[in-house]
């Protein structure tokens, strides 16, 4: 009985998103306020409703329900809990109901977050995010419904995939998606101010918050899913290049120079068409992401789903909202002023090179990522297209990117002097060049090119935002005023920038200094890497509440002392029978020890893979920077102000004088 | 022209050079990293590029791994149910590595016609089968019919 409640409770949510979408629309249009009103109710409405659909499916989850098609195909009686609860978003049908119900949230902290926003930009904007909200909703009740029956019931379910059994998974889609959708409220912001010829300095400090935030979780998103395959998938890799990664970094790379753009399109009033048509960008490629993850067409570790018509109609939904509104674009934007003038050297120009680079490495990504499904689509055979191309697009994007990111924050708006700009920069270009050189030879006694590149752009960066910090306040009367008078913005971008820096160098010394041995290894069998001296103690059975396991034992000691003992442990999933590697990992700021097991080789010896990975959380690290950052320019008082606007224009005239 | 204009036209310029350059690279490093997909049948035939990386896949034939017992050198057969392949591999192979599974290889063909493999790929659970693998398994069973009806 529950089942079919949260199946109606599904159904109710899609036919209020619908009218959601319509009703404040013509509301905008026709100047009704209550129409207009309606919004936020239906949101909230519409909110309650999944909400509930979604516990509904919990339930059934955790009272092992398995007449339920959907829990019958992901979970079994000696799932633990927590991964009975994660389990919900482990398959194709759960992870769109997450999906709906995440975008009804956005929409509801859309809705409430509002209040002095004028009714009619609120009733567009929601309107939008109905309409994309029912089409997703109609998608997951038509074709992917996960309250469908299984009669009879079978006695036990056919298990959760082993590989989505762990921490990393319960918390990596969530965020991820938290992004994906979060996009859409700049996206609605964009088409709103369109519809409604406002798309003034206004609208993009309405927009920014929005966006920074949806950029935190897609950062996290993504940061956790490199961090889960590299200690879940056995082999130590942290990026593959994979499409389904990629179908997460593309909106990252829009959704990076969308927010530079729109700081452009708010303090200085111009970029605002290209601003509106990178809104429309990030979240069409949140979609494509979707539908490439969603559809079944790409062969991956994440696509697990394959149904045609699934993917017919998620690229039917992309086809729409890309259409519309680039539609929508074509007959508003050139109604758009652009009030701006700038010189050729001017923090302007400066956010336009950021921009133009990001979306140069977009659209290299994506013809790389999308190539061989064209192909394979048009029957002119399979290819795959390799890390290598990828590397080799990316880098070069990249350095000069992090080069103009170290200048950009110093520049001045409108115009700035060759001369003052060169005066502040030569001593952070003599440190980078110096430090460049001497930090990775002292640390690891060898250099490399890509190296020498990779230490110097990073220290630059950190060199460029200390002088920015210090033009800042050295005109103050103390350094603790100085500190406190800064806006939160500013220490957001500064920290930010900062985890760009450490997350550069953290790829840099992992990709060239990394030591890594295959070999086969006998109980007593020692190896030395990396100055650490490893030796196989042997192995011992073990077993978890669904699987049995073979633990390796490894010991590391270094000059005679002991490190620590690792672990680590090949089992198998007894449901599916399907084996698993569990990699030990010794963790560390400056180095990873990392063995894994493969498998058995006879005579009690094992394949065995030993890593030493120098700077490999820096990754990680500096992606918890940007994130961090990004709450902190996010919470920024100037958009609270704006919010509250008791004075009116007074705050904004204030604003202006203190950004000066 | 106002000093304004020169700005955007400059900028403009710039930045289609700039595009235009990274377009070709990109073209360039597309070019040299595609990796063709060959079935086991296309290999016997001789199809298969002689000096690039290229990816095959088939089923591991049954009894055929055979493992180095003194290091990580292994070498399988790969099979389409019409023609067999042989892969030479060195390291670990994948946790779903198993005979009678459909797996994709990448690596570089040898003089003597098998495989050299820098990469085995295998994913997902006993029942999936890589799409590439389930195609050239189709084509095989097709000309076998073809060929059937020849005769």
């Amino acid at each position: 009985m529950l089942p079919e409640l949260g199946n109606f409770a599904l159904i109710l949510a899609m036919i209020i998103a619908l009218a959601q979408g319509i009703v404040p629309m013509i509301g905008a249009a026709r100047g009704i306020p209550s129409w207009m009103a309606f919004a936020r109710s239906a949101a909230w409405a519409q909110l309650s409703l999944l909400v509930f659909s979604f516990g509904i499916l919990t339930y059934a989850f955790v009272t092992h329900d398995f007449s339920v098609a959907y829990v019958a195909n992901h979970s079994n009686s000696a799932l633990p809990l927590s991964y009975r609860i994660s389990a919900v978003w482990g398959g194709h049908e759960g992870s769109l109901l997450l999906w709906v119900m995440l975008m009804s949230a956005w929409s509801t902290a859309v809705a409430l977050f509002s209040k002095r926003l004028p009714l009619e930009m609120v009733a567009r904007v929601l309107a939008v995010m109905g309409l994309i909200a029912a089409g997703f909703t109609s998608f997951v009740v038509f074709t992917s419904n996960p309250f469908d029956r299984y009669f009879p019931a079978p006695l036990d379910g056919r298990d959760l995939n082993p590989m989505l059994q762990d921490f990393g998974l319960i918390v990596h889609p969530p965020m991820l998606y938290m992004g994906y959708v979060g996009f859409s409220v700049a996206f609605a912001f964009a088409i709103a101010a369109l519809l409604g010829g406002r798309l003034d300095a206004a609208w993009a400090r309405w927009s920014r918050p929005w966006t920074i935030i949806a950029w935190v979780f897609l950062t996290l998103g993504i940061a956790l899913g490199s961090w889960w395959a590299y200690y879940e998938l056995g082999w130590g890799g942290w990026w593959f290049w994979d499409p389904v990664e990629n179908a997460s970094f593309l909106p990252w790379l829009v959704g990076t120079a969308l927010m530079h753009s729109l700081a452009v399109s708010e303090k200085r009033s111009t970029f605002k068409s290209w601003t509106v048509l990178l809104a429309i960008f990030a979240f069409s490629l949140c979609l494509l992401g979707t539908f490439l993850v969603r559809s079944g067409v790409l062969t991956s570790v994440h696509a697990f789903a394959s149904d045609p018509t699934r993917g017919v109609y998620i690229l039917m939904l992309l086809g729409v909202v890309v259409g519309v509104s680039l539609v929508i674009y074509a007959w508003r934007a050139p109604q758009v002023k652009s009030a701006g003038n700038f010189a050729l050297l001017s923090r302007e120009t400066f956010l336009l090179g950021n921009n133009v680079l990001l979306v140069v490495a977009t659209a290299t990504i994506l013809m790389g990522t999308l190539y061989p499904l064209i192909l394979d689509a048009l029957n002119l055979g399979k290819i795959s297209v390799g890390p290598p191309y990828f590397n080799a697009v990316f880098v070069p994007l990249m350095i000069p990117l992090i080069v103009v990111l170290g200048i950009g924050p110093l520049s001045r708006w409108k115009q700035d002097d060759f001369g003052r700009l060169a005066k502040i920069l030569r001593y952070a270009l003599v440190v980078s060049l110096v430090l460049g050189v001497l930090w990775p030879w002292m640390l690891f006694g060898k250099l490399d090119l890509m190296v020498v590149v990779g230490a110097t752009i990073s220290i630059w960066l950190v060199a460029c935002i200390l002088l920015d910090l210090f033009y800042r306040i050295r005109h103050k009367s103390s350094f603790w005023k100085g500190l406190t008078s800064q806006p939160l913005s500013f220490y957001g971008m500064s920290l930010a920038h900062l985890g760009v820096a450490i997350t550069v160098v953290g790829i840099t010394f992992t990709s060239y200094y990394s030591l890594e041995k295959d070999l086969r290894m006998a109980p007593g069998d020692q190896l030395e890497l990396g100055g650490y001296l490893f030796q196989f103690d042997g192995i011992r059975d073990a077993h978890g509440p669904n699987y049995t396991s073979t633990k390796g034992i490894i010991s590391v000691t270094r000059d005679g002392k002991p490190v620590g003992t690792m672990y680590t442990e090949k089992r198998n999933y007894t449901v599916q029978q399907m084996p698993m590697t569990e990699a030990g990992i010794d963790p560390g700021l400056f180095r990873d020890l990392y063995v894994a097991m493969g498998e058995p080789l006879g005579d009690g010896g094992w394949a065995m893979r030993i890593y030493y990975k120098p700077f490999v959380r820096w990754i990680w690290l500096g992606s918890l920077f940007m994130a961090f950052g990004g709450i902190l320019a996010a919470s920024d008082r100037r958009y609270r102000l704006m919010a509250r606007r008791k004075a009116g224009l007074d705050i904004d005239a204030k604003l202006a004088t203190q950004e000066s | 022209m106002r000093p304004k204009q020169r700005n955007r036209l400059i900028l403009a310029i710039v930045i289609v050079l700039f595009v235009s350059i990274s377009a070709v690279l990109a073209l360039t490093a597309l070019e040299k990293n595609i990796n063709l997909f060959y079935s086991p049948t296309m290999i016997v035939n001789g199809e298969a590029p002689k000096d690039r990386m290229f990816r095959a896949g088939g089923m591991v034939s049954d009894g055929s791994v055979q493992r180095d017992p003194d290091s990580l050198e292994v070498s399988f057969r790969l099979n389409d149910e019409a023609n067999e392949i042989t892969v030479k591999y060195t390291g670990i192979l994948p946790d779903l590595f198993r005979e009678g599974q459909g797996i994709v290889v990448q690596g570089k063909l040898a003089p003597d016609g098998s495989v050299m493999a820098t990469e085995v790929l295998a994913k997902h659970d006993e029942n999936y089968m890589p799409p590439e693998v389930e195609h050239a398994l189709e084509t095989a069973r097709k000309m076998g019919v073809a060929d059937a009806e020849k005769e």
